[in-house]
């Protein structure tokens, strides 16, 4: 075994995401390093990773997000960016975790959608009602009983 | 700012959205960046070494396969940190070998065990279920302690 000392330590790495038609990836990277020169700051083809001192993270995040608030979405990250335990550069092929967001990305406008529509609800319907009248019930036993019991009219 | 646990631990939406209506996402990122950034003995790719699956030996039985407790040795702490949590039921993405399968069976369990505030979910496959989505965490999160308006 060999002795492990990290780099980065008592930072945080996270991940900001853009599905906005009027910001790009390159547009939040320039707005970062305005905001945080001193960070370290990584333009990928979905967004950024931003890494630094906790605080001065949260504070980029913050400025980031009032671009396109309902299409700028943000994760925290365990690995700093280039890590190569976790860089594709590395491994080949693509990078472990990358399938969840793609995932999730494909569905991220529906996500805007409902972040842009929030304030048109205020007052309405109250969403987790909503939510459980759309929930599939279970059959109700005495319905079951009902059918089993039922009799058919023959055909004969 | 309540601690709420999410899952997918890995999911990026429901990571944005607790942290963005004012309260504090529990994920995997946190329990690996906290492994990467502890110095001791080099146990690529996590992290994780032997000493994990005995932490996990709190929440899963020794006959219980490693990797489930290996698992549980990042999420069990959160779990019980956790003042509720946000459930997607129909996570795919969270299927993997049958260590990530049995985990998952057993965070679930873990849960609903706690008697913490639970919302259950899926995921939005058209526009207005995305508004009904995005409306129900937020009433969900309005109701925890300190609950914070979208930024």
């Amino acid at each position: 075994m060999k002795e492990y000392q990290p780099r980065y330590r008592g930072t945080h790495t996270v991940y900001v995401f853009v599905e906005s038609p009027e910001v790009t990836p390159q547009d939040l990277s320039l707005r970062a390093y305005e905001a945080a020169p001193d960070l370290m700051i990584k333009e990928t083809c979905f967004g950024l990773q931003i890494t630094g001192e906790p605080a001065r993270v949260a504070a980029v995040v913050k400025t980031l997000r009032a671009l396109d608030p309902a299409h700028i979405f943000v994760k925290d990250r365990g690995f700093p960016p280039g890590d190569v335990r976790r860089c594709r550069a590395n491994l080949g092929g693509a990078r472990p975790g990358f399938f969840g967001h793609e995932f999730e990305l494909s569905l991220i406008r529906f996500i805007s959608h409902g972040l842009e529509a929030l304030p048109h609800r205020e007052g309405g319907e109250s969403a987790l009602d909503a939510l459980e009248r759309r929930k599939k019930k279970p059959l109700d036993p005495d319905r079951l009983k009902a059918l089993f019991e039922a009799e058919e009219p023959s055909h004969g | 700012m309540a601690k709420v646990f999410i899952y997918p631990t890995t999911s990026l939406i429901l990571s944005d959205l607790v942290s963005r209506f004012g309260h504090e996402p529990l994920g995997s990122a946190l329990g690996i960046r906290e492994r990467i950034q502890t110095a001791g003995f080099d146990s690529p790719p996590l992290q994780v070494t032997p000493e994990e699956p005995k932490k996990g030996l709190r929440w899963a039985a020794v006959e219980v396969p490693s990797g489930v407790r290996g698992r549980m040795a990042f999420i069990g702490p959160q779990i019980e940190e956790a003042e509720a949590a946000i459930i997607i039921n129909d996570a795919d993405l969270a299927f993997g070998c049958m260590g990530c399968a049995r985990t998952n069976e057993l965070v679930m369990f873990l849960l609903r065990h706690r008697r913490i505030p639970v919302l259950d979910l899926t995921y939005p496959k058209s526009e207005e279920e995305g508004e009904i989505f995005v409306a129900a965490i937020r009433e969900f999160l309005e109701k925890l302690p300190k609950g914070g308006k979208a930024e």
